[in-house]
């Protein structure tokens, strides 16, 4: 199975009945098949006219209570920002796919990268903080896009899917299970003011139509969701909130794996150039080579990195030119070396065995 | 029950500066869905950024506060997972014509079952008086300050050509007729626009010598007639002048339509 064909099986089986996207490479073929099967199950596919528009559309959605969908490309997200924002501001759960492809601008539309990692973590004015999750192959586009769904409904928070080109367009053959975990929204307690959180920082939500009678706004609001723009205090208790509920949980989204915790070297990856330094440790047969890989990048699981307690240095390849390195730099006292790697080719095992031998 | 059970009592006062016409197309519009006898939760109001968009927060539904221009897009994908919403746009004419107009002119085409309201006050009014897309020729406004040099868009007329099945145009002048309106395009199957002239005497009217509200109105009354009595003159071969506004229903259609109730 394809990757993105992969991702769209994945929202089907996790629930979700909405995808609003516009066409953009190399990310068509999950719109298309979308668009081929939910009208089958009662789901609802539209193309829209553009992705400010695709973006509004799954927000919109997702308030009667739709598991919400659209995917793109490196263009199509940066046009989506302003109303990722308003999701964030207004704690609406959906999933946003991006394949990534080459940037800045429309770039090398069928080559991929990981060039939008810092994008989705900051492409929106104003503080918060996201989830976003990258597979490194066509099982985990499935898997991880399953998951992308219960965390948006748990956190109420956009979650990314930061694909690209490489796993989006792969082939490989997939299992897939006869059921997935679906975690659904939690509710909104008759009674309680709509935006009034509970210990885990979430609100319940309050899905249009059942008579909540909630408004919803993407100006600074109190409790109750009226507008309140000009208080300073609500709104740094709005915004830490909205950055706590996340980062808080930060252990609890995390998900990683971990070779050789004792290694001296570690490389740390997201994506596909995991397969590259797996293939590598594999070859090498040695443990003082170690590999953490992030299938969580955002919100960034430092504790993992502790993990490595023997660690003197962390190497960091990315087709990109080091946008997660230097989120690793803030939370480790060793030397972190980038990899970059732009162009669309992965890096290969043997690039990366040389890059070994500089170092030792 | 009345219309005016219908606001918000807890949102009042409202942020409308006195004599601002947008007071008008809300009660209007809740009195025709009052008229109408929809219910509360079944009811969605949307809207965009500006002080027209404003108007969603005062009403009890459940309501949406979105994005500059963004509304229609953001209503099409409330009403189209769920039809059985009542799903109502208010929207300015920098909203929906500037910022938004791609989005309009898709709405329109694609004809979704949602009545748009748009308070046209010729201005942007939240943001200090710039020029919009239907600030007319020759018009002061402070992106403007040596009158427009551009030509405004009729956007009842956009409409039309793109595709609605209910378009009328009235001002806050004619409340009836208004209320009546809306309640035909709420009652139609398909994209229902409904242009309201409005009356924004803080940042339009002082600047065009229109000083009091009361100048406003009644430049609306005096300077707008029924469109088919326009287009009779014309067709007789009479000149019709250029600042008269064509009011009335425009059309009102059955092309198919979607997200309609099941
Ligand atoms: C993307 C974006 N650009 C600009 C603005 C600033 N802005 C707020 S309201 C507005 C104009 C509103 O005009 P109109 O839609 O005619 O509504 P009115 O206030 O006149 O009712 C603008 C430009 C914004 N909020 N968002
Ligand atoms: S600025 Fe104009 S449109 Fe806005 S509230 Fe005042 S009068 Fe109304």
């Amino acid at each position: 199975m394809q990757g993105n064909i992969a991702c769209a099986e994945g929202a089907i089986a996790a629930g979700c009945r909405f995808f609003g996207g516009y066409p953009i490479t190399p990310s068509t073929e999950i719109a298309e098949h979308m668009a081929a099967k939910l009208p089958r199950i009662d789901g609802v596919f539209i193309q829209m006219e553009d992705e400010l528009a695709s973006m509004a559309s799954i927000i919109g959605a997702s308030w009667t209570g739709m598991r919400s969908m659209t995917a793109t490309s490196g263009p199509g997200f940066s046009l989506m920002m302003e109303n990722i924002g308003f999701a964030v501001m207004t704690e609406t759960p959906c999933v946003v796919v991006n394949i990534q492809r080459g940037g800045p601008s429309t770039g090398q539309p069928t080559m991929g990268a990981q060039g939008d990692m810092m994008q989705c973590r900051f492409g929106s004015h104003g503080d918060y903080s996201v989830i976003a999750l990258s597979p490194a192959s066509v099982q985990e586009m499935y898997e991880l896009t399953v998951k992308a769904f219960n965390l948006a409904d748990e956190f109420r928070v956009p979650v990314f899917l930061m694909s690209d080109e490489i796993v989006g367009h792969m082939r490989e053959r997939i299992d897939i299970p006869d059921q997935v975990p679906i975690i659904p929204r939690k509710p909104l307690q008759k009674g309680t003011l709509p935006f009034h959180p509970d210990a885990d920082l979430v609100p319940g939500f309050p899905q249009f139509g059942e008579g909540y009678g909630v408004h919803v706004t993407g100006l600074t609001h109190d409790e109750r969701g009226y507008p309140c723009a000009t208080s300073p205090g609500l709104h740094e208790n709005l915004v830490m909130r909205l950055v706590n509920k996340i980062e808080s949980a930060r252990d609890r989204i995390a998900d990683y794996s971990i070779t050789n915790p004792e290694a001296e070297t570690v490389f740390v990856t997201y994506g596909p150039p995991a397969r590259s330094v797996e293939q590598v440790v594999r070859d090498l047969g040695r443990d003082d080579i170690g590999h953490l890989r992030l299938r969580v990048v955002w919100p960034f699981p430092e504790s993992a990195l502790k993990l490595f307690a023997s660690a003197k240095q962390f190497l960091v390849p990315e087709m990109n030119m080091g946008q997660v390195a230097r989120e690793i730099e803030r939370h480790v006292d060793q030397p972190v070396i980038p990899i970059p790697k732009l162009g669309g080719n992965l890096h290969s095992p043997d690039e990366l065995k040389a890059r070994l031998e500089v170092l030792h | 029950m009345s219309y005016q059970d219908w606001f918000r009592q807890d949102r009042l006062p409202h942020i409308y500066c006195s004599g601002c016409g947008n007071g008008t197309v809300i009660n209007c519009t809740l009195m025709a869905v009052d008229e109408l006898g929809w219910k509360e939760e079944e009811t969605v109001f949307v809207s965009g950024i500006g002080c027209s968009s404003r108007a969603s927060g005062y009403i009890v539904t459940d309501s949406l506060h979105t994005t500059h221009g963004r509304a229609l897009p953001f209503a099409t994908g409330v009403k189209l997972s769920n039809p059985d919403l009542n799903v109502v746009v208010f929207t300015g004419d920098g909203d929906l014509a500037a910022i938004g107009g791609n989005h309009f002119i898709h709405a329109c085409r694609r004809n979704i079952d949602l009545t748009v309201i748009c308070m046209n006050n010729q201005i942007y009014g939240m943001t200090g008086g710039q020029g919009s897309p239907t600030t007319p020729a020759g018009a002061l406004s402070t992106t403007t300050p040596y009158g427009s040099s551009e030509p405004a868009f009729d956007l009842s007329e956009l409409a039309v050509a793109a595709g609605a099945n209910f378009v009328a145009r009235w001002t806050s002048y004619h409340v009836k007729e208004l209320t009546r309106a809306i309640g035909a395009g709420m009652r139609t199957p398909g994209l229902s626009f409904i242009e309201t002239m409005t009356q924004c005497p803080t940042n339009y009217g002082r600047r065009n010598k229109l000083r009091q509200v009361t100048d406003q109105v009644e430049f609306m009354k005096n300077h707008t007639a029924l469109r088919q009595k326009l287009d009779r003159m014309r067709e007789s071969g009479q000149k019709v002048p250029t600042d008269i506004i064509a009011i009335g229903e425009f059309v009102r259609r059955d092309r198919p339509a979607m997200g309609v109730r099941r």
